[in-house]
């Protein structure tokens, strides 16, 4: 089924992020086997490094690993929130798939952000801004998409709230007076306004209560079941990876020690890492 | 022709959090399931039944040996093919149908049901009716419908599961228990619904502990022991399948 390898939405490659100054050895002195992201040479920082993988049109991709695994970084590298130490991306509808985006302009990676992807944080002061109304938020992200006319703005704002089951009379309300989980599906509908392709989603049920937390994952499941996004979600926890996830990346230490089919990460796990991650859930 | 291939499959758990202490749990399977063959696995707990089915979902990943399956596109070893190429399988020809009903929390029972088959049906109230009629077929008390399976007896998620698994209509089903927690009249159902995709065309493995199941659901049977293939009940003597049976 040779089809299959090119069908890719998202390809990356050796991705990698090192904080402060390297030498040659960082590498080679950090990671699982070492238990340490930290060279002990240059006390430089190894956030990840790396980190290859393709993603497919509609597939959900987890991300999964302990505090400071690495997790997170690799997803804000992708959104361009931080700058890369090494490594290379391409997404298939920013010319073909045939230009690495983290070497676009940053005039092309604003159109890539705006058109092609959408974020949601776990905390949503990271996604929102708290002194626009909910409404307002959406209408931002669909005016650095070129969106103008007013009507179509507001309607389009609705019917993403409304989708979100955010009431549609809270248009209005800065997401600041709205709980947690309001505040959550608030970020979900800007980050699918311009119905992007990709979207990434960091520990965004982490900090809610369980009922809430069911609330936003049925939400994220049936988006992806609508609307076909592929996604990147980052979480610690084991639940929402097998409740949302087809492939998972077990980080540890700034590496991917294992990949695979999620149910066969989590039933027949062959790193220990892993196997101590899964044999701790709960 | 055969739609799957096994050649000497043996899958082993190396648990390194417990210093690297080996679980044997297969050993060198050799077998073979034809088109629209029905084959009953047969074998007590802990023979490696489960494991069998799970190495070929690659829910497991073997530790050697090729599964050969026939797919429309070509044939692939299970054992090594690509993460996404399994996914496109199990998204179009294989099926796991686990005793154990995987809840997706507020989801109720019908829309569990018929998330199988917006897949493929664009028309959302066609989905929703032949849902309805599949758990009506199955007895399931249509107050259970609109409710969450997450509360469910095991007989009831069973057979929101065995719904979701015929209505997939796949190439390959894989099944494990499928009548365990039934009564006779709804085994019944279940049995004649599987014999149905048999007819067109499905092949089956079918774990199960259940003679009148077995009788009436079998092509062919095999017996696992000890993560070993033993021989199919058919050739045993009446004493050998004594000690099977009783083992059972």
């Amino acid at each position: 089924m040779s089809h299959i390898d090119n069908s890719w939405l998202l390809r990356v490659r050796n991705l990698t992020k090192i904080y402060g100054e390297p030498n040659d050895r960082t590498l080679a002195l950090t990671g699982p086997e070492v238990n340490s992201n930290i060279c002990p040479e240059t006390e430089s920082i190894v956030a990840c490094a790396g980190v290859s993988f393709d993603l497919y049109p509609g597939e959900v991709l987890g991300i999964v690993g302990e505090s400071g695994s690495g997790k997170s970084t690799v997803v804000k590298l992708l959104y361009f929130d931080i700058e890369k130490t090494a490594g290379a991306a391409w997404l298939k509808p920013y010319a073909g798939g045939h230009a690495d985006i983290l070497e676009a302009s940053g005039q092309q990676k604003r159109f890539i952000r705006n058109h092609l992807m959408g974020t949601v944080y776990q905390n949503p002061r990271d996604g929102l801004n708290f002194s626009f109304s909910s409404g307002g938020n959406i209408a931002e992200k669909l005016i650095m998409a070129g969106h103008m006319n007013v009507g179509n703005i507001r309607e389009r704002a609705s019917f993403l709230l409304d989708k979100t089951e955010v009431p549609v009379r809270r248009l209005d309300d800065p997401p600041a007076v709205f709980s947690g989980g309001m505040q959550q599906r608030v970020q979900i509908a800007k980050a699918i306004a311009n119905n992007p392709p990709l979207l990434f989603l960091d520990e965004v049920t982490t900090g809610l209560d369980v009922s809430v937390q069911a609330k936003v994952l049925d939400l994220i499941r049936e988006l992806q079941q609508e609307l076909g996004i592929a996604m990147i979600v980052v979480s610690h926890d084991l639940s929402v990876i097998r409740m949302l996830t087809d492939r998972t990346l077990v980080m540890k230490n700034g590496r991917v020690v294992e990949s695979g089919l999620t149910d066969q990460i989590l039933q027949d796990p062959q790193h220990a890492y892993s196997q101590l991650l899964v044999s701790s859930l709960l | 022709m055969n739609i799957v291939e096994v050649h000497n499959l043996s899958k082993a758990f190396e648990l390194h959090i417990l210093s690297d202490k080996r679980i044997n749990a297969l050993h060198r399977i050799n077998m073979n399931i034809a088109e629209g063959e029905i084959i009953g696995l047969t074998g007590k707990s802990g023979s490696g039944k489960s494991s069998l089915m799970k190495c070929l979902y690659r829910t497991y990943l073997a530790s050697s040996g090729e599964i050969r399956y026939a797919s429309r596109a070509g044939v692939v070893d299970l054992v090594t093919a690509g993460d996404h190429e399994i996914i496109e399988l199990r998204r179009a020809e294989i099926r796991y149908c686990s005793q154990f009903l995987s809840v997706i929390p507020r989801v109720s029972a019908i829309d569990v049901v018929c998330e199988i088959l917006f897949r493929t049906e664009r028309n959302k109230d066609a989905a929703r009716t032949r849902a309805k009629e599949m758990l009506e077929n199955l007895h399931m008390p249509t107050g259970l419908w609109d409710a969450y399976p997450v509360t469910f007896s095991g007989g009831e998620q069973q057979r929101i599961n065995v719904a979701r698994a015929i209505l997939s209509k796949p190439r390959l089903l894989l099944i494990d228990e499928p009548t365990a927690s039934l009564d006779t009249r709804t085994k019944d159902v279940v049995i004649d619904l599987i014999r149905d995709l048999k007819k067109n065309g499905t092949s089956v493995l079918c774990i199960s502990h259940d003679e009148y199941t077995l009788d009436r659901l079998a092509d062919r049977r095999l017996h696992l022991q000890s993560g070993e293939i033993t021989g199919h009940p058919a050739d045993l003597s009446s004493g050998q399948m004594a000690e099977i049976t009783q083992l059972n």
